[in-house]
C-alpha cells in the first residue's frame, strides 16, 4: 500500500504527461467497461427487435389483444399470457403488500434496532433463495394444499400468485422499512405532541410522508413478480386461455417462452415468443423506471429538513 | 495460487471422450437414455448426451445445427425438411403406444374409451366422468360424477401429434376444430412440459386424464384404458397390439421410413400407436461423430431391440431394420 | 380514548403478527429443504452421475461441478468488466455520460433473466451452433455485471475523499491513486457485493435452459453443454419418478447451502469493517 511519488513534486498538465502517467490509459480502459454496458443493452434490445419483426409486421399491435395463441395455425396473440402475467402478480401484490406493510411498520416503528435489523437481514435471506427451490416447494408443498383447499387441478393462476407473494414480500418490507426510517424525527414527536397514540402518529403521518418510498417498493416488487419464470410455470398450469376463475389454470409471458422456445418450429412461433419477451421487457423496463424515481424521491425528501 | 490452478484445470477439455449432443421426443426417453447408457458402458469413449425437450425441438434444434442428432415421433414435413441445410434421415427405433392415463380413485377396473369419447372430452363437451358416452362404453363401472380434468402437453410434443393425428383420423370434429400437430390450440385442460410432467400431474390430480407413452404409465402405476380401434375391438395398449399395428406398415415401408401407423386396421391392433425417429444428418462433417453415430445406429439394430420389451416399446419388424441397415450404410 | 389506545395496541399487534409471518416462511422454507433433502442426500447423490429414466441409484455429481464450472466462468468474465466499469463510474466519470451507464446498468439488471437467455442463445448459441457451458456463463454474466458495477461504484464512493486527496498531494498519479488507495481501502465492500452478486445468479434456471442446456455426463472443459443444478431440479421436479423427486430434494437444499451461506457470510464479514471507516 506504499504510494511512489513521482518524479518531480508537480503532477503532470500535459496530455503527453497525463498520457504517460498512465491515468487517461486507466480511464479509457475503464470507460471502455462502462460503456460496453450501453452497448450490451443496445444489442439486446436490437436482438430483440431483429428477432420478433415477422410477427410485429403480420400482427402489428393487434398482437397484444389477441387471444389465439396456435402454432399450427400460425395465429399468435399476447393477450392470454398479458392476462396471466398481471393477474399473478396483482393478486400476489394484493396478498403481499398488507403483510409486508404491517411487517416493515412493525420492524420501523415498534421493534428496537437491533431486533429489527437482525429480522430484516433475515426477511432479505428470503429474496436469496432460488426461484427453482420456490418451485419445488410450490408443486410439492403448495400444491397439494390448494387441491385440498378444493382448487380441483391444485396448479392455477391463484397458485401462482401465492408463490410470488412470497417471492416479492422481502422486497417490499426491505424497501418500505428503509423509507419509514428515512421518515424525520420530527413528524413523528409532532404528532405525539399534539396527543396521537403511537399507532395514530405512524398511520396518519409516517407512513403517508413516507409513500412514495412504499410505493416504490411496490412497483419494484411487480417488476420482479412479471419476470419470474421457473416457480411460475411449475405451478401455473401452463394453458394459453383466460378463464374467469382465478383457481383455473393460466400461462405467463415468462413460461411460455421457457416451454416453447427451444422447440418453436415455425419461425413465425419463434417471432412470436420474442415478441412476447419484448413486450416483457418493455413493462418491467417502466414498472423498474418508475419505482426508481419514486424510491429517490422519497429518501431525498427525508433527508431533508424544513 | 494452487487453488488458481485446480480452478483452472476444470476448464481445460479432457480430449479423451468425445461428446455427441443430441435432443428430442419425450416419448422414447426411458429406451434411448437406457441405451445411451449401455452403449457408454460398451464404448466409453463415446457419450451420448440426449436432452428430452419434445419432438418439436429435437426437429428445431437439429435444423439450427445446435444438436448433432435429433429425435421426434412425429415425422419431419417437407416444410421443415426444406428449411434444413443438411437433409436429416429418418431412422425408426421402437415403437411405442399413446395410452389414456387416469386417476379415478375408487374405479378398479381397466376403462374402454371410444374414439368419439376421447376426442368428446379433449374438446372439451364431455365434462363429467359419468357422461353417457363413458358410461356405455364401461357397463357395470361406477363412474363419479365429477369433472374431468384435462392435462396435455405444454411443449411441442411428438406424442402430442400422435395422439391428435389419431383423433383427426377419427373424429371430424377434432379435424376441423383443431387439427394435428406438435403444439396444437388446446379447446381446454391444462399443460405439462414433456410426458414426465403429464404423467406427474395425472398421478398427483385426482379424475384427472392424460395422454403418455405405455412404459411411463407403467412405471408410475398409472391406470391406463382400452381403446376401441378401426376395427370395433377394445383393444389393451401392449406390445402385442403395438406390434399388430405396424404389420400392415412394415410391408409398405416407404424409403425414408415416414409413416403413421394411428388407426391400423387389423383386428388385434392398438389404434393409437407409432413409430419412434431418430433424426440423423445424411452428412456428417466430424468422423469421430460419424462413426459413434453409425456404429450406434447398428448396434440399436442388433443388440438394443433387445432392451426395447422390457421397457414395454415394440421392437421393429424385421424388415424394417434390414431396410434400415442398408440406410445407415448411406450415412456420408 | 381507551377505545384508541386499544386499536393502537391492536394494529401493533397485527404487525407484529406480519413480521412473524414474513419470518417464519423463511424458517418454513429452511426446515422444509432440510427435512426433504437431507433426507435424500446421500453419497452416491454427490458423487454419481444420472442413471436412466426410471432407475434407481442416480446422482448429481456432473451438476455440482456443472454448476461451479458455470459461476468460475461468470465470476471470470462479468465480474472485472462490472468491477472496471464501476470504477470507471466512482472515479473517472464526468458529465452525463456516467448518468447514462447507471440507468442502463438498473434497466439490465430489470430485465427478466428469461429474455437475457433468449439474448444469450441468439449471440452464442446459434453462431457456435451448439449449447455450451460458456454460453451458460455468457448469460449469466450478463446478469452479474449490473449487480458488480453497482456494488463496486457503491463501496468505492464511500472511501473518504481525504484518503484520495492525500495520495494526490503526495505526487501520484490518478490511476495510481486509484490502483493503490482508493481500490484497497474499498476492497472488503466490493468483495462482499460481488459475492452476493454471484450467489444470487447461481441459482438462476431460465437463462440456462437454452444455453448450457444439459448432460448425461460430465461435461469437458468450457465448449460442452453442461448440467447444473437448478436445471436438473427444474426436470426431476416435473417428473412422475419418485426417486427423481428425492434427487430434486437433495439439489435443492445443496443449492439453498449454498445461497445462503454466501449472503450470510458476506454480510457478517461486511458489517464489522464498514464501521472502521472513519
Amino acid at each position: 500500500m506504499t504510494i511512489d511519488p513521482v518524479r518531480g513534486a508537480s503532477r503532470p498538465r500535459s496530455f503527453l504527461g497525463r498520457l504517460l502517467a498512465g491515468d487517461q490509459v486507466a480511464r479509457a480502459i475503464t470507460a471502455t467497461f462502462a460503456g460496453g454496458i450501453l452497448l450490451l443493452t443496445g444489442l439486446l434490445v436490437f436482438e430483440l427487435f431483429q428477432s420478433s419483426a415477422l410477427t410485429r409486421d403480420k400482427f402489428g399491435w393487434a398482437f397484444l389483444f389477441t387471444r389465439i395463441w396456435d402454432p399450427v395455425a400460425g395465429q399468435f396473440g399476447a393477450l392470454p399470457f398479458l392476462y396471466g402475467t398481471l393477474a399473478t402478480s396483482a393478486l400476489a401484490l394484493a396478498m403481499a403488500v398488507p403483510l409486508g406493510l404491517g411487517a416493515a411498520i412493525f420492524l420501523a416503528e415498534l421493534a428496537p434496532p437491533r431486533i429489527s435489523d437482525a429480522l430484516t437481514f433475515v426477511i432479505e435471506l428470503l429474496a436469496a433463495v432460488p426461484s427453482v427451490i420456490y418451485g419445488l416447494l410450490g408443486v410439492f408443498v403448495l400444491v397439494p394444499i390448494m387441491r385440498a383447499l378444493g382448487a380441483p387441478y391444485g396448479v392455477g393462476v391463484l397458485t401462482a400468485a401465492v408463490v410470488l407473494a412470497v417471492m416479492i414480500l422481502p422486497f417490499i418490507v426491505s424497501i418500505s422499512r428503509e423509507a419509514l426510517l428515512s421518515v424525520p424525527r420530527e413528524q413523528r414527536e409532532a404528532a405525539l405532541a399534539l396527543g396521537a397514540t403511537r399507532w395514530e402518529s405512524t398511520w396518519q403521518v409516517v407512513v403517508p410522508f413516507a409513500r412514495l418510498g412504499i410505493v416504490g417498493s411496490v412497483f419494484l416488487a411487480l417488476a420482479r413478480a412479471l419476470g419470474e419464470t421457473m416457480a411460475v410455470t411449475m405451478v401455473i398450469g401452463n394453458d394459453p386461455r383466460i378463464h374467469a376463475s382465478i383457481l383455473a389454470p393460466g400461462y405467463s409471458i415468462a413460461a411460455v417462452i421457457a416451454n416453447e422456445f427451444t422447440e418453436a418450429t415455425s419461425d413465425l412461433h419463434l417471432s412470436g415468443l420474442i415478441e412476447l419477451g419484448l413486450v416483457l421487457f418493455f413493462l418491467t423496463v417502466l414498472l423498474n423506471g418508475v419505482a426508481r424515481l419514486l424510491i429517490l424521491s422519497t429518501t431525498r425528501r427525508g433527508t431533508q429538513h424544513p | 495460487m494452487r487453488l488458481a490452478l485446480c480452478l483452472f484445470a476444470l476448464l481445460v477439455p479432457l480430449s479423451a471422450q468425445t461428446l455427441v449432443n443430441g435432443a428430442g421426443a419425450t416419448f422414447p426417453y426411458p429406451i434411448y437414455s437406457k441405451w445411451f447408457d449401455e452403449y457408454h458402458k460398451l464404448h466409453p469413449d463415446a457419450q451420448i448426451n440426449y436432452q428430452s425437450i419434445g419432438s418439436g425441438g429435437g426437429i428445431r434444434q437439429l435444423q439450427a445445427g445446435t444438436v448433432d442428432f435429433g429425435a421426434t415421433d412425429q415425422p419431419m414435413n417437407e416444410e421443415q425438411l426444406g428449411k434444413s441445410s443438411i437433409k436429416p434421415l429418418h431412422f425408426p427405433t421402437v415403437m411405442g403406444a399413446v395410452v389414456a392415463t387416469y386417476n379415478l380413485p375408487g374405479v378398479e377396473a381397466e376403462l374402454n374409451f371410444t374414439p368419439e369419447a376421447l376426442a368428446g372430452i379433449f374438446l372439451g363437451k364431455i365434462k363429467k366422468w359419468n357422461d353417457p358416452l363413458l358410461v356405455k362404453a364401461n357397463p357395470g363401472v361406477p363412474l363419479p360424477a365429477n369433472d374431468i380434468l384435462v392435462v396435455h402437453r405444454s411443449d411441442g410434443s411428438g406424442t402430442t401429434y400422435i395422439w391428435t393425428d389419431y383423433l383427426s383420423k377419427t373424429s371430424p370434429e377434432w379435424k376441423t376444430q383443431v387439427g394435428s400437430g406438435t403444439s396444437v390450440n388446446w379447446p381446454t385442460g391444462l399443460g405439462a412440459k414433456g410426458n414426465e410432467g403429464v404423467a406427474g400431474m395425472v398421478k398427483q390430480s385426482q379424475y384427472s386424464l392424460g395422454y403418455v407413452e405405455l412404459i411411463y404409465a407403467i412405471q408410475n402405476k398409472m391406470a391406463y384404458g382400452r381403446v376401441r380401434n378401426a376395427a370395433g375391438q377394445f383393444i389393451q395398449p401392449d406390445l402385442a397390439s403395438v406390434t399388430a399395428a405396424a404389420a400392415g406398415a412394415a410391408a409398405d415401408m416407404p424409403a425414408d421410413f415416414r409413416v403413421s401407423i394411428t388407426n391400423a386396421p387389423g383386428k388385434g391392433a392398438y389404434p393409437i400407436s407409432s413409430f419412434t425417429w431418430l433424426l440423423i444428418p445424411s452428412q456428417i462433417m466430424d468422423a469421430t461423430k460419424k462413426l459413434i453415430l453409425t456404429d450406434f445406429l447398428r448396434w440399436m439394430l442388433g443388440p438394443g431391440q433387445k432392451m426395447a420389451e422390457p421397457l414395454s416399446y415394440a421392437p421393429l419388424p424385421k424388415s424394417v431394420v434390414a431396410a434400415e441397415l442398408k440406410a445407415v450404410a448411406a450415412i456420408q | 380514548m381507551i377505545w384508541r389506545k386499544l386499536v393502537n395496541w391492536i394494529m401493533f399487534a397485527l404487525t407484529g403478527l406480519c413480521a412473524l409471518a414474513t419470518v417464519s416462511v423463511l424458517f418454513f422454507i429452511l426446515g422444509y429443504l432440510l427435512w426433504y433433502g437431507s433426507r435424500s442426500l446421500s453419497w452416491s447423490f454427490l458423487t454419481h452421475l444420472p442413471t436412466p429414466a426410471g432407475e434407481a441409484g442416480g446422482g448429481m455429481a456432473n451438476a455440482i461441478l456443472g454448476t461451479g464450472k458455470l459461476l468460475l466462468l461468470t465470476t471470470l468474465m462479468g465480474v472485472p468488466a462490472g468491477f472496471l466499469a464501476g470504477v470507471y463510474l466512482s472515479e473517472f466519470g464526468r458529465g452525463s455520460f456516467p448518468a447514462v451507464v447507471r440507468y442502463t446498468a438498473d434497466l439490465l439488471n430489470g430485465v427478466p433473466s428469461i429474455v437475457i437467455g433468449i439474448f444469450a442463445y441468439a449471440i452464442v448459441v446459434k453462431p457456435m451452433r451448439h449449447f455450451s457451458a460458456l454460453a451458460g456463463a455468457v448469460a449469466l454474466s450478463i446478469m452479474v455485471i449490473p449487480i458488480t458495477m453497482r456494488t463496486t461504484e457503491q463501496f468505492l464512493r464511500a472511501v473518504p475523499q481525504t484518503l484520495r486527496e492525500g495520495a494526490l498531494a503526495l505526487g501520484a498519479s490518478q490511476w495510481k491513486t486509484v490502483a493503490s488507495v482508493v481500490i484497497p481501502a474499498g476492497f472488503r465492500g466490493v468483495l462482499t457485493g460481488t459475492i452476493l452478486g454471484v450467489a444470487r445468479v447461481a441459482g438462476e434456471t431460465a437463462p440456462l435452459l437454452f444455453t448450457s442446456f444439459s448432460n448425461q455426463y460430465w461435461s469437458s472443459g468450457w465448449n460442452q453443454p453442461t448440467a447444473s443444478l437448478p436445471v436438473m431440479i427444474f426436470n426431476y421436479a416435473i417428473s412422475p419418478y419418485d426417486d427423481w423427486h428425492r434427487q430434486a430434494w437433495a439439489a435443492g437444499l445443496v443449492l439453498l447451502a449454498l445461497m445462503l451461506t454466501a449472503n450470510v457470510a458476506a454480510r457478517l464479514v461486511l458489517s464489522p469493517k464498514v464501521n472502521q471507516n472513519a
